[in-house]
């Protein structure tokens, strides 16, 4: 038995791990060409680094380290396996040949997992297994983080992972950047993950805590690297200038956004000191580049929205008279009933509540939004700042009847509370 | 994160093999176990004898009751229990999807331990509790 690694140690390599996989998976898929064989080395290099680093010590560049050991690990499982299979023989005579001792340069790195993602992003793939990929090759979560925050059991997970994969291998889907002509469509594919992602981390809905937070580092982190891609004309590149900023300015409020006590705290009612600067400097200067170039799609409107609330010092001092002519640019391109919805709140704050009310009420006769609890929530809202309590009232209450998320539940309690 | 993985066989079947089929399978496994070892993800296991062996323990009026033979009576039947070290479930799936005995028709079931800290200090203090005078 080796001797026990430390625990320090061992908080180091699990921290690394976060840090490194995603690189050193990205870079062994290309060096091996193979998805499993990558992942099942590296997990061994990870093994070898808990059993040696406690004698040697970390190397100064554990993540060149974690590589080459990795690539050791995957010719011994292919002699292994050419033991019982002959065409296992030439490719190993193949990767031993093949010289792996140039340094790897950042840029490389980031090249392949920037091919990676449109792997896992591939439109053969069900958008669940799309998402659950990623974050595990991509992101380095495990099979039971991304079961917790999509509130499924682990082996429902681990079989849509285990499925996608076998797509991956079987059609085969290429581990490359697509072409330009592909890449639009593709590209649109890799953005709606990301911000799936966000999403799962930004809302109350779903998963502990700790995972929901660093779903939206995740999904930040996914952004930058597309910003990355080289600049093509076919590549709509404001979309993703557009989807960073509209991240960056949401997780600006993070701090702003509960109480200590967990209880959700409203744009209107957010202490705005609490705002990350910095994050809304970045989202603002990203939105206007991307308005600039005039190819924008929705995330960049719906970012461009989010920056007018981050540049104004109060719901009072916003300029609501911008953000309606913003969603209403919005609503040509994506019609749904929830941007009509937040279209139907902004003409609420611009011309008054009476304005609002027809608006919300013109939404939800459509119907998609009866069981939406935000728009008995913004109903409620309407009723209560005309005075009309009993209307305001049993609005709330259809809210509170829609809504099983409990930082929600505590704010519609508290409205109804106040109400008497 | 520690996985048990419990595999089962079809004994008429295992019995039907000649000798040099059996330590052909035998051979191949054992030497997948060990680079399992090797590699720091083999974290216990036994082979268990054939479910002949077994004995099944139940309560039955106000005592412990047994029967021979396994509790429940399949075509496949435990034949042992590999305790798998591994990052996450994909990663367990991964190491077992490799294991030899699966050509061999032998079936896993993968399951990962349960963490009862927290169930077994709640348990503590509740027995503490009952002591107390």
């Amino acid at each position: 038995m080796p001797p026990p690694v430390p625990e320090q140690l061992s908080r180091t390599i699990e921290t690394l791990y976060r840090s490194e996989s995603g690189r050193v998976l990205a870079t062994l898929v290309r060096l091996l060409g193979d998805l499993d064989l990558a992942e099942e080395s590296m997990h061994e290099a990870f093994a070898a680094a808990l059993e040696s680093w406690p004698q040697t010590g970390i190397p100064d560049k554990p993540r060149p380290w974690l590589i080459s050991t990795a690539r050791f690990k995957a010719i011994d499982a292919m002699r292994r396996r050419a033991r019982f299979d002959g065409a296992q023989r030439d490719l190993v005579a193949h990767m031993e040949s093949r010289d792996h001792s140039a340094p790897l340069d950042d840029e490389e790195i980031e090249d392949d997992r920037l091919r990676l993602i449109f792997t896992c992003c591939h439109p053969a793939l069900p958008p669940e297994g799309q998402v659950a990929l990623t974050l595990r090759e991509i992101c380095g979560l495990t099979t039971e983080e991304i079961a917790r925050a999509f509130l499924v059991t682990p082996a429902t997970l681990a079989q849509r992972i285990v499925r996608a994969k076998a797509k991956i291998r079987e059609t085969p889907i290429p581990y490359e950047v697509p072409t330009p002509q592909e890449l639009p469509e593709r590209l649109d594919a890799v953005l709606q993950v990301i911000y799936l992602v966000f999403n799962e981390g930004y809302s109350a809905a779903a998963g502990a805590e700790v995972t929901r937070a660093e779903l939206t580092g995740e999904a930040i982190r996914l952004g930058r690297l597309l910003t990355e891609l080289q600049p093509e004309p076919e590549v709509p590149k404001p979309e993703i200038m557009g989807l960073l900023a509209l991240m960056l300015l949401q997780e600006s409020r993070r701090a702003a956004r509960t109480s200590p006590a967990g209880e959700l705290i409203l744009l209107e009612n957010q202490d705005r000191s609490l705002w990350n600067r910095e994050q809304i400097a970045e989202g603002v200067a990203l939105v206007e580049k991307a308005l600039q170039s005039r190819r924008f799609g929705s995330y960049t409107l719906q970012a461009a929205i989010a920056a007018v609330h981050a540049e104004a010092e109060s719901v009072a001092a916003t300029d609501w008279r911008q953000i309606v002519a913003l969603y209403n640019q919005l609503v040509r391109i994506q019609p749904s009933p929830v941007v009509q919805l937040n279209r139907a709140v902004a003409i609420a704050m611009q011309e008054g509540p009476e304005a609002g009310l027809t608006h919300i009420d013109a939404v939800l006769e459509h119907g998609e939004l009866a069981n939406y609890y935000l728009a008995h929530s913004a109903r409620a809202d309407m009723y209560r700042r005309l005075g009309r309590t009993a209307e305001a009232r049993s609005s709330y209450e259809k809210a509170l009847a829609l809504t099983q998320q409990e930082p929600e539940r505590q704010f519609l309690e508290e409205r109804i509370r106040q109400l008497k | 994160m520690k996985y048990l993985c419990f595999g089962y066989y079809d004994k008429g079947k295992f019995d039907g093999m000649t000798e040099s089929e059996r330590n052909a399978m035998f051979d191949t496994c054992f030497e997948y176990d060990d680079h399992l070892r090797a590699s720091g993800h083999w974290a216990g296991g036994e082979a268990l004898q054939g479910p002949e062996s077994a004995l099944t323990l139940y309560w039955k009026n106000g005592k412990a009751a047994t029967t021979d033979g396994p509790y429940a009576e399949t075509k496949e039947q435990l034949g042992g229990i590999l305790v798998l070290e591994a990052r996450d479930m994909n990663h367990a799936v991964q190491l077992i999807g490799q294991h030899p005995a699966l050509t061999y028709g032998n079936i896993f079931e993968i399951r990962p331990a349960a963490d009862m800290n927290e169930v077994m200090k709640a348990s503590e203090q509740r027995r503490r509790q009952v002591v107390a005078p």
